[in-house]
């Protein structure tokens, strides 16, 4: 039987959002996938050398629970519904935010983001950097983690178009 | 059950479980038998869809207090 294959496109660049294409990169790899992620526009962001600064932010995301990663199990429950204007008006409410996030996902058990990308290219996932959002953003290949690949659209397909999955994330 | 290798995933949650169990069987030879504690409900079918999809083969799930033990055998 063939080497299944996943293809993912990676298109967001929070805490949050870098989750769902590395937990499903590395556990398709897990299963003897084939795997590659493109990263584009703010996807950019999780193939940086340093991934300590991404962050999450509640504002205008309504789905987002605010909820505190310390105290007792009844204080722990709370939702914390924060009115849009004062999020956007308080200093450095996104960075609280984050920090209260990367406490809950070590309360969890949960990787950081840092380990499943080690994960990953432990296990052969293959990165991809989309080069044009690489010029637009200003950014250089030195920002990037050794062994991706700069490529364009055509290449991504090269892949994506053979693979039995493909995602857009 | 003998086993030859043993897992404590405890306390990790998707997809750490998973992803240390295949790094277990890396090291092992076939026929050997690999012996997983965790905490994750979501273990449960996990480990089940991850050995019919590499044919590694699930021996056994049993639950107590809330802990998971599997055994997997290698293919």
């Amino acid at each position: 039987m063939d080497q299944k294959k996943l293809a993912i496109i990676a298109t967001k660049g929070t805490l949050d959002w870098a989750y769902p294409p590395l937990i499903l990169a590395s556990t398709a790899a897990a299963l003897g996938y084939e795997v590659q992620v493109f990263s584009t526009f703010y996807g950019l962001q999780l193939m940086k050398k340093d991934v300590s600064d991404l962050k999450v932010s509640p504002l205008g995301n309504p789905g987002m629970p605010m909820k505190m990663p310390f105290g007792p199990k009844w204080f722990r429950g709370i939702n914390w519904n924060i009115p849009n204007i004062i999020q956007a008006n308080v200093p450095g409410f996104e960075s609280l935010a984050t920090v209260l996030m990367k406490q809950t996902i070590a309360n969890n058990g949960v990787a950081t983001i840092a380990d499943l990308r080690d994960l990953c290219v432990e296990a052969e996932v293959k990165f991809l950097a989309c080069q044009m959002t690489v010029e637009l953003f200003g950014f250089k290949h030195s920002d990037f983690i050794d062994g991706i690949d700069f490529v364009g659209a055509a290449t991504f397909f090269e892949f994506a178009g053979e693979s039995d999955i493909c995602l857009y994330i | 059950m003998d086993f030859q290798k043993e897992l404590d995933a405890r306390g990790l949650n998707c997809p750490l479980p998973i992803l240390r169990a295949k790094k277990s069987l890396n090291d092992m030879t076939s026929g050997e038998m690999l012996k997983i504690l965790a905490t994750d409900p979501g273990s449960v079918k996990d480990f089940a869809a991850f050995a019919k999809q590499t044919g590694n083969e699930l021996v056994s799930t049993a639950e107590a207090g809330g802990e998971y033990t599997f055994f997997m055998k290698k293919k």
